[in-house]
């Protein structure tokens, strides 16, 4: 570990620097139950947040780690937990009652294989859909996917930031393969981070009416017993927090989905590859994002004409982006670890521009660079 | 009422006053349950916090049914009593709440009903004041969905059934067992602090174990 006043530079996995970069970001708050290949957060939590006057509580469930994050949330603390598919699974309700309380705080999902107890020690990208859809009702989330331990650390910060900014949970979709590999991560000095923290009310208790968004879609969330009331319901309710009538609470469903969607250019971020002159593009996340470039670069020596896209926000889908692509390119190549989940997000948004292939990869193992190097050649004739 | 609230998902109400206690110790945070969110969907939650006698006052009111979804039987629902989903009387046993909780770790612990209102407030306001998981039950009658299918069709006569069979733990004490067979024991059944007793609370005993690493 090389520290100076640029910065830190330590060999990290990815486990490990969503711990580092949790604290960076002010989160004081962590609760958690078990589950392989999650463990490493929180034992690095509970190891590094009492010296730092932070909580770890390892709870009776992942249902009861999920709700407790509302109450230290709502306390006025930035708070998160860390779990894997099947944690995953009983978070579903917590993360629906975050959501239409409209209380930040980050969730961890380190991906592993399923069905149920599916694959505890193999990676997977099978929980994309449930992370966007896993809850009852319409509702709107944030989902990122890291594919390296310094995307882990970045974008655990952004996480914690976009919370915040428009109180939402949003949820980390890592993988077994960047949770466990080992490998260079940059932490920057505290000063150089950008921390976003909540809006606060403008207004005094008396004025302040809790469910009221301001302009940009979202209200101010004060603190319990910070002077303001504040009735949260996990009712669909009306500014004032009553129970909402059908068109209050049609109302109120568009919101919250809309300070989501309607902000998905802050939101989403992707990074991209050869794509200037690309007849043909392979789009991919997680861990095989790193594959699908090594490919790509190989694909490139062999003078196909074949760019690359990494999608680091999955939900809101970057819709913008890929439309952009598809408009230019013959055929989409879209490579992950599950059955062919965003490939049908990826063809929705492509709408007929050209052609898009899923290429799953079940099992628990990671695509090679030749196999997507492979499907490639095969896709560009 | 001039509180902050959040009202949870079904049976979440314990582990959201959890999170919220241990992040501001300094609040007085009070859990109301019934007895299908506290004994069956958000059991687990019950005794755990019961385990760590967190500084939290869980009042659970008891009306042995699911009135709410319109009278189904509850863990709390006695044996062969008749309810929506128990149309030929229920065959379950059913947990007496509050030995749950003693035998989990909870510090303070009483029994009240509707009809003896003036004990039950008093039982409240000392559970609130205790330092630990307080736990109350609270008798409350649901004539609509317990009463009339059980053969009690008014809120009075289940407040006389009330007043008939419940007994308080100082009275039940002088009784011989068989004589205390129908009977509902109402009072303070556990308190650590009369008895001397000093059991942990865990707010307190996270905060000073913050205070012990920062130290080091």
């Amino acid at each position: 570990m090389a520290a100076t006043a640029k910065g830190t530079v330590k060999i990290m996995q990815g486990n490990e620097a969503c711990v580092e970069a949790a604290l960076a970001a002010g989160c004081r708050f962590f609760t958690g139950y078990p589950i392989t290949p999650a463990s490493e957060i929180a034992e690095g939590m509970a190891r590094r947040l009492p010296p730092l006057g932070g909580v770890f509580v390892q709870m009776e469930d992942e249902i009861a780690s999920v709700v407790a994050l509302a109450g230290a949330s709502w306390g006025g603390w930035k708070a998160m937990t860390a779990t894997s598919g099947p944690g995953f699974c009983l978070m579903q309700e917590g993360i629906g009652l975050l959501a239409i309380t409209e209380t930040p705080c980050v969730i961890v999902n380190v991906q592993r294989g399923g069905p149920a107890s599916g694959q505890s020690t193999a990676p997977s990208q099978g929980d994309v859909f449930q992370a966007r859809y896993g809850s009852n009702g319409d509702y709107a989330v944030i989902a990122l996917a890291p594919s390296t331990s310094q995307e882990m650390f970045d974008l655990t910060v952004r996480a914690f930031n976009l919370a915040e900014r428009y109180r939402v949970p949003v949820i980390i979709l890592s993988d077994e393969i960047v949770a466990h590999t080992r490998e260079k991560v940059y932490i920057p000095p505290a000063e150089e981070l950008e921390i976003i923290n909540r809006k606060k009310p403008a207004v005094p208790p008396e004025k302040f009416v809790p469910w009221r968004p301001d302009a940009d879609g979202i209200p101010p969330m004060p603190a319990f017993n910070s002077g303001y009331k504040v009735p949260v319901l996990s009712q669909l309710h009306n500014e004032k927090g009553f129970r909402a009538d059908a068109k209050e609470g049609a109302a109120f469903i568009q919101r919250l989905n809309d300070k989501v969607e309607k902000n998905a250019d802050a939101i989403v971020e992707v990074e991209e590859a050869y794509l200037d002159d690309a007849e043909m593009a392979v789009i991919s996340y997680g861990a095989v994002a790193r594959s699908a470039l090594r490919a790509v670069k190989d694909a490139r020596e062999q003078g196909l004409k074949v760019g690359w896209l990494k999608l680091k926000t999955l939900w809101p889908f970057p819709a913008g982006q890929v439309r952009a692509i598809a408009g230019k390119v013959r055929k989409i190549l879209v490579p992950e670890m599950n059955i062919g989940r965003m490939v049908l997000e990826v063809e929705r948004v492509s709408g007929g521009l050209c052609e898009v292939k899923p290429l799953p990869k079940l099992g628990g193992r990671c695509h090679t660079p030749v196999e997507i190097l492979t499907a490639i050649k095969e896709a560009y004739r | 009422m001039n509180f902050n609230t959040l009202h949870t998902t079904h049976g979440r109400a314990i582990p959201f006053a959890t999170g919220l206690k241990l992040a501001r110790p300094e609040l007085t945070v009070i859990v109301i349950t019934g007895d299908g969110d506290a004994a069956a969907i958000g059991g687990n939650h019950l005794i755990h916090a019961a385990r760590r006698n967190i500084d939290l006052t869980a009042v659970c009111f008891n009306n042995n049914i699911y009135g709410m979804t319109s009278g189904q039987y509850s863990p709390l629902t006695p044996k062969s009593k008749k309810a929506a989903t128990a149309p030929y009387g229920n065959i379950e046993n059913n947990f007496d709440l509050c030995r749950l909780v003693i035998a989990a770790g909870a510090s303070y612990v009483a029994r009240g009903t509707a009809y003896h209102v003036r004990s039950l407030i008093r039982l409240i306001t000392r559970g609130i004041r205790h330092r630990g998981f307080a736990f109350i039950e609270a008798l409350s009658p649901c004539p609509t969905y317990y009463g009339r299918i059980n053969g009690l069709d008014s809120a009075i006569s289940m407040l006389q059934w009330q007043k008939e069979h419940a007994l308080d733990i100082k009275a039940a004490s002088r009784k011989r067992p068989y004589e205390l067979e129908d009977k509902i024991i109402i009072g303070e059944l556990f308190n650590s602090e009369a008895r001397g007793l000093n059991i942990p609370e865990f707010s307190q005993e996270y905060w000073n174990l913050i205070k012990r690493v920062k130290d080091k």
